[in-house]
């Protein structure tokens, strides 16, 4: 009975995950647990498997060892509750800005003229009102994060994935995004699971960092929670004592980790 | 960046260089006639027949074959090409004998087409789908494969499966290549049609030029390759004027090509 209650409360459960790439271990034994409407923000240093994590959790990778849970249900092949923001340019390129969006809809059965008139106020609501009919070429790539963040959170998942989505972008634009995802994030406060290297912009977004060991066969090795209050401003939070102070006990443990993945590289 | 103007001027002026040496070997005697012709005769016997009205029926028939060729073609490598690009294993088996067949020769056809379609329109069309169905497939088979990957996982992951992923991914993507293919593809389409008209037919661009042949018109033969030629350049026009409507979401690459 307890255990499925916790089940019914966790959003994703990973238990004793492994996943292996030929005779290359990327991550082994790995526990992870994330709460329905938790935010949280998974570090480590480059090449630490934070990805693979992630794409076990959406589905596209299968793991070689473990189970993996998603809201409730054992995952296995691509997972239509769960929205996926990734690192890397994802927009069609042949799509407008608007029809990008309405995709989200469309790929699900929602006839095209539906799904366009679904998709003009996320338009809005991620400030590209102006641009639905630019092709991603057309756009910079802030404004491409936003349709690709309007595009996700438009099918309303209630898991929602994001691989380092603002890493390629320059540092203001970055703070615009991070502010915006929090702000749209704070509406309906769906699970969330953010990969990234930079500890400042995990402690800024988060409830709760997971710090995670140098590959390979890395595993979580640090759970912190992270108090600050909402709503947050991560330009303004960044300038707190308490945010120091939060910055500087997880980097201690990040540290070594960082040092060990350096040496592993040189 | 070439002044637009000034290349115009310079391809006009070697245009007419060359046909104006072409002319004048012909008129002094320094080119053979008989083998050369002449430039100022080519064009009066283009004027001719199209003032005789008969290269019309002729004309005709070759785009109808040409045509024919072409969009039968194209529909059954973009098929096919999708087919084997989407089933690894199919595309496994089957590679050997896609390669046996392309090696072949078209030319070498024509018998054998002669023999199970006679001398009408369906030879040429045979023949021609033979050369324009291998560009489509190949074009469309690598135009899938190279579907950018993290596209594909995103679209995935928004849940399209199946036609959705075919509609809205794989046949965009494969589209430049697709249409870059169809320009050859015009191009062989035709050498199917003439090539087949020529060893063998009753009617058609590539009988004229044979009949021309068979008595040793040269000029004949040149008019011929003329009427082709600005018919093949035609066409390509046409499909240059659809590609850039129907991929105008790309950077703006295409138009420094053309």
């Amino acid at each position: 009975m307890v255990e499925t209650s916790v089940r019914a409360k966790a959003a994703v459960e990973v238990r004793g995950l492994t996943v292996r790439f030929g005779s290359y271990t990327a991550v082994e034994g790995v526990d992870l647990e994330v709460g329905e409407g938790e935010f949280l923000a998974l570090v480590g240093p480059t090449g630490c498997g934070k990805s693979t994590l992630l794409n076990v959790v959406a589905g596209l990778l299968p793991p070689s060892a473990g189970e993996v849970y998603a809201l409730g249900e054992p995952v296995g092949g691509p997972n239509r509750k769960a929205g996926y923001l990734f690192q890397q340019d994802a927009l069609l390129p042949w799509k407008t800005a608007l029809d990008n969006i309405a995709m989200g809809l469309v790929f699900r059965g929602v006839p095209l003229r539906e799904a366009r008139n679904q998709a003009r106020p996320w338009l809005e609501r991620v400030g590209l009102a102006r641009f639905g009919d630019r092709y991603p070429h057309q756009l910079s790539g802030g404004m491409k994060k936003r349709v690709g963040l309007a595009q996700v959170l438009i099918t309303n998942p209630r898991l929602l994935l994001m691989d380092e989505p603002f890493s390629a972008l320059d540092v203001q634009t970055r703070h615009l995004m991070e502010n915006l995802l929090l702000e749209l994030w704070q509406e309906d406060r769906k699970s969330v699971i953010f990969i990234t290297h930079d500890l400042e912009e995990a402690i800024a977004l988060a409830d709760r960092v997971v710090v995670l060991s140098a590959g390979p066969a890395s595993r979580p090795i640090g759970s912190f929670a992270i108090p600050l209050r909402r709503p947050r401003d991560v330009a303004e939070v960044r300038l707190t004592e308490e945010f120091l102070g939060i910055h500087q006990e997880i980097w201690s443990l990040l540290r070594g980790e960082v040092q060990k993945s350096y040496a592993q590289q040189g | 960046m070439p002044n637009k103007a000034k290349v115009r001027l310079w391809q006009v002026g070697i245009l007419l260089v060359f046909l104006g040496l072409w002319e004048w070997g012909a008129r002094t005697g320094r080119l053979d006639k008989l083998y050369f012709a002449q430039p100022s005769e080519i064009a009066a016997r283009i004027v001719k027949w199209f003032s005789e009205g008969d290269i019309y029926r002729h004309l005709w028939v070759t785009s109808v074959e040409m045509l024919l060729a072409f969009v039968i073609g194209t529909l059954l490598g973009v098929a096919m090409g999708l087919w084997l690009a989407l089933s690894p294993p199919v595309a496994a088996v089957l590679d050997p004998y896609i390669k046996a067949l392309n090696s072949i020769p078209r030319v070498l056809l024509a018998p054998i087409f002669t023999i199970w379609f006679g001398l009408g329109m369906l030879k040429m069309i045979a023949l021609g789908i033979t050369l324009v169905f291998f560009v489509a497939f190949f074009n469309t088979y690598q135009g899938v494969r190279e579907v950018n990957p993290v596209v594909l996982a995103n679209a995935r992951m928004l849940g399209a499966d199946g036609g959705r992923l075919l509609r809205h991914v794989y046949l965009p993507s494969a589209a430049s290549w697709i249409f870059s293919s169809l320009r050859t593809s015009i191009g062989f389409a035709v050498i199917g049609a003439v090539i087949g008209e020529y060893l063998g037919s009753a009617a058609g661009l590539g009988y004229i030029i044979q009949q021309a042949e068979g008595v040793f018109d040269t000029t004949g033969v040149f008019a011929g390759i003329v009427v082709l030629m600005v018919f093949v350049l035609a066409l390509d026009y046409l499909v240059s004027r659809v590609e850039a409507q129907l991929l105008r979401w790309r950077p703006q690459e295409a138009e420094a090509r053309s």
